[in-house]
């Protein structure tokens, strides 16, 4: 059995804002191990991206709240209970994080040689001699040509697809055991975003790094994912490995994704669509946050928030259902 | 190093020197009043200053050029009014106060408007944001004349803590240069705490604290240089401003500068001394507008690209 | 329903949503407009010294030169309500018929910027090309100078005119105005209803001028409302230093600049014609931030 490298346990983190309070992630919990990829998947406005960049301590509190739960690095460290400083320190060192727009993400009056090599100066304490070698030697592991020549470059001066090698590059040299990626390819076309899922395939391979892969592409969680988590309105709807989610799907939410996803290979004929919105988070009611779309809803679901079904080798869903209707 | 935009600016300010250059020498020579003009009411010895300078039995386009030659020479010429003084000395003889002056205010407005829009920068919203705003408005709205006797009554007049007028001592030196320089600490502020809160907004700064970088090195190593852009800008323009402004300032505390002789020559109507301080102005505001476009190519590594 | 029959959804068709209220563009930036308070404020106070300054003669308790030599450099009191100077004139009447002249100056002046403005930004606009982008870089270059010495060294020539005065003061304002306007030629021209237009046999020219107008009016309406109190504050300046409005006439700079010299015995003198000032300009600046503010959604907000 792999090594725990983050457990997430009834996470809850909330936005007091003027109108309400906005409950983001609501009892959140996942598990990611060692060399494994967890793909977090949802629409807009899940609370997907904001669960990672709250627990990692990235957005202002106050609006944001951390409630209750426990994020648990490693087996022993809670991140939650760290201070500021030690959350800085654990940020960059021993938890990354790439983002997803690689022209706006990096600094564009600094040279991409020099905001390589910070977190290696500043986690790592290596000489300014030292730390241009480990980021020459970053930069050529995510295949940019002329390592020398693109120390001295400005981010401008690079494509989008070389942009995201080069925040992977910054990412990786601190040798993080995790590493958070918010949708880095979605800004990319697709031929590019074959070769990036590529590379971090097999980084993951060479060092057994985890890595957290939000997206709401559910063609790149099929291409990269072991582990998925399905989340509606700062909720798991679904969660077990990838095989399951995709073949056994228990939820009525993640069975209307896949629906909706446009496929070359099947006649779809009028591509469906999940009808309604997503719900407003500060008026959240009681049941299930689904129900206003769901196609086989019961009176039951909007009254409790369900529990979870469990199905076999830890698929889980939370419907008050047995299971999908055929 | 974006030598091709650099050249393109220069490429224009030259010729628009030149052309201005030329109004000047045509003012000049056709100065109503003046002693090319049909009045006679210029001195005997003016007048032989000047035909002697400006060769007036010749063509032209022969003055001409030996206008431009005596220019290019730093020359401008002898003064309608002080029969043995060119204008030349009569310039040096104010710049530097006005020089000083200028300096000082200037050294003011970029330390309170730095210092007051990186504080409201940080402190967005806050006691520390929209205090300084909103006194920044002031600066903005209010003449330098109104700012600047509003300064000397509740300073001089009615607490009586600094002097009135003139520039002796440091004391002196105060008031002119704080009157001068509010204006612009004012847009300083402004431009700062805005360019500062826009960098701070960008995903890079996301980025650089994911990378677990403390506030301090995101502040003065990611922050600053993007930041301070605007402000790097507007150096150009407040050149330009402060050097009007003196006119008013060296004239409401009696300052011997160049401002104050420039408005007396033009109430007297010494037209080379007008139109020399004024070439002299623009070719000052000429340079430094060259040198802050070349700081701010320098600044940003993506202008190289225009 | 057309749309709920074009997809195929899972779950609930479509409930039909309320459309959303329409407003016009003008309709939407009034209603912003009217929100921002200090915007209104301005607004009002330009409004009540407008109605003032246009029945000046009738508003004003004295005479603009009726002097009283037995009450001079009086403090304001029921009889003046702003005080005497040192000619025992009233500087209330004074402040009303200064302040009437200085926004009087600043209007017409902005008014010619405005008229300068758009002939050279239209023209390059217009022609396009290389010239345009020659003149382009001449205003560039030409936004740096004080243009206060330009006017300056015309006072000193022509002589102390007042027509001279507001031309002069507008032709350091076209700048900004010219930009504007060019930018809007352009875009016009760019715009694929200019060639379905010209294919039915409209001329350019008469596209582009139906639909410069309606466009453009917005951002010169915005900077005109800015261009006065500039405008104002440079005649001010020139009349605080008296190369300004000529005697007999006073603006408010030349009734500051009397004030100076009296400050240390009759402050009101150089406060009270100095707030009439701040407050116009204030007034000015702040319906032109708003106006900007409302007629520009998208404008960063500092």
């Amino acid at each position: 059995m792999a090594k725990t490298v983050l457990e997430v346990r009834n996470f809850q983190a909330f936005f007091h804002t003027r109108r309400g309070i906005v409950r983001a992630v609501d009892n959140v919990s996942f598990k990611v191990h060692e060399g494994e990829t967890l793909g977090v998947v949802g629409e807009s406005g899940s609370g997907k991206t904001v669960c990672q960049l709250s627990y990692l301590r990235l957005l202002p509190e106050p609006p944001l709240r951390i409630h209750s739960g426990e994020v648990i690095l490693n087996g022993s460290l809670d991140l939650l209970k760290q201070a500021p400083s030690g959350m800085r320190k654990i940020r960059g060192s021993q938890v990354s994080m790439i983002f997803q727009e690689p022209m706006t993400s990096l600094n564009p009056y600094m040279t991409v040689g020099s905001q390589i090599m910070e977190p290696l100066r500043i986690h790592l304490k290596l000489s300014r001699k030292d730390a241009a070698i480990e980021a020459a030697k970053a930069l050529d592991r995510v295949g940019i040509a002329d390592v020398k020549a693109a120390l001295g470059r400005y981010p401008h001066e690079f494509s989008g697809g070389m942009r995201q090698r080069v925040m992977i590059a910054m990412a990786l040299t601190t040798k993080p055991k995790l590493l958070i990626a918010d949708e880095p390819t979605t800004a990319l076309d697709v031929t590019v975003q074959a070769q990036i899922l590529d590379l971090l395939r097999s980084i993951q391979q060479e060092t057994g790094m985890a890595i957290v892969f939000i997206t709401h592409d559910l063609g790149v969680v099929a291409s990269i994912a072991h582990e998925v988590v399905v989340m509606y309105a700062g909720k798991v709807m679904e969660r077990g490995n990838a095989e399951q989610l995709f073949y056994q799907t228990q939820h009525p939410y993640t069975h209307a994704l896949l629906q909706s996803t446009p496929r070359i290979d099947i006649n779809q004929g009028k591509l469906p669509a999940i009808g309604g919105t997503p719900p407003d988070l500060s008026r959240l009611e009681q049941g299930c946050p689904f129900v206003g779309r769901c196609a086989h809803k019961r009176a039951i679901c909007e009254g409790t928030f369900p529990e979870a079904k469990l199905y076999p080798a830890g698929h889980e869903a939370y419907c008050h259902l047995e299971g999908l209707p055929a | 190093m974006g030598l091709g935009y650099l050249v393109k600016r220069l490429a224009v300010m030259v010729p628009v020197f030149l052309l201005v250059v030329t109004l000047v020498f045509f003012m000049i020579r056709f100065a109503p009043g003046g002693p090319f003009s049909g009045e006679r009411n210029v001195s005997p010895e003016i007048l032989r200053n000047l035909n002697a300078k400006y060769h007036l039995d010749k063509p032209l386009m022969e003055q001409y050029f030996s206008y431009l030659s005596d220019l290019s020479r730093g020359d401008l010429g002898p003064s309608f009014k002080y029969a043995n003084r060119t204008v030349n000395q009569l310039i040096a003889e104010s710049f530097p106060v006005s020089l000083e002056l200028g300096a000082i205010a200037l050294m003011w407005a970029l330390a309170i408007g730095l210092f007051a829009g990186g504080i409201a920068s940080m402190k967005p919203n806050s006691f520390w944001d929209y205090v300084p705003m909103s006194f920044s408005i002031l600066g903005i709205c209010l003449p330098t004349f109104v700012i600047g006797p509003l300064l000397v009554l509740v300073f001089a007049v009615w607490l009586e803590w600094l002097p009135v007028a003139g520039w002796n001592s440091w004391e002196d030196r105060i008031l002119p240069s704080l009157t001068l320089g509010f204006a612009y600490a004012a847009f300083i502020s402004r431009l700062t705490r805005g360019g500062l809160l826009e960098i701070r907004n960008q995903d890079f700064i996301r980025t650089a604290r994911a990378k677990g970088l403390s506030e301090t090195r995101i502040l003065v190593v990611h922050s600053l240089r993007g930041g301070l852009l605007p402000v790097v800008s507007y150096m150009g323009p407040a050149l330009a401003g402060i050097v009007s402004g003196a006119l008013v300032t060296e004239t409401i505390f009696n300052i011997p500068g160049l401002g104050r002789f420039f408005i007396q020559s033009a109430v007297n109507r010494d037209y080379t001394v007008v139109m020399g301080t004024a070439l002299l102005y623009f070719a000052l505001i000429f340079v430094c507008n060259f040198f802050v476009d070349v700081a701010y190519a320098l600044l940003d590594p993506r202008v190289k690209y225009e | 329903m057309s749309r709920a029959s074009a997809i195929q959804t899972i779950g609930i068709p479509l409930q039909p949503e309320p459309a959303p209220k329409g407003h016009s563009l003008w309709g939407d930036a009034f209603l912003r407009l009217r929100k921002n308070k200090l915007a209104v404020t301005g607004l009002l106070f330009l409004l009540v010294e407008c109605a003032v300054f246009a029945f000046t003669p009738w508003v004003a308790p004295y005479g603009f030169e009726t002097q009283d030599l037995s009450n001079t450099l009086a403090a304001p009191s029921a009889l003046h309500w702003f005080g005497t100077d040192t000619l025992g004139r009233d500087l209330f009447t004074r402040v009303l018929y200064g302040g009437r002249i200085s926004l009087l100056v600043g209007v017409l002046a902005s008014l010619v910027s405005v008229l300068i403005g758009v002939l050279y930004g239209a023209t390059a606009g217009f022609i396009g090309g290389k010239l345009d982008s020659l003149m382009m870089r001449v205003v560039d270059v030409l936004y740096a100078l004080p243009f206060i010495f330009l006017v300056i060294i015309l006072m000193v020539y022509f002589g102390r005119n007042i027509v001279l005065l507001f031309i002069a003061l507008g032709f350091t304002q076209w700048l900004t105005m010219a930009r504007i306007v060019r930018g809007q030629v352009i875009s016009l021209r760019q715009k694929e209803y200019v060639d379905a237009a010209r294919t039915m046999g409209v001329t350019q020219f008469r596209i582009v001028l139906r639909h410069l107008i309606p466009n453009s009016l917005g951002p010169v309406i915005v900077y005109l409302t800015l261009t006065v109190p500039t405008v104002v504050l440079e005649e001010a300046f020139l009349s605080f230093l008296g190369l300004g409005v000529q005697a007999p006439m006073a603006s408010l700079g030349t009734l500051i600049s009397g004030g100076v010299e009296v400050m240390e015995i009759a402050p009101w003198l150089l406060l009270f014609p100095a707030a009439a000032l701040s407050l116009t300009l204030f007034s000015l600046n702040f319906l032109g931030d708003g106006l900007r503010d409302a007629l520009d959604p998208k404008g960063a907000k500092d």
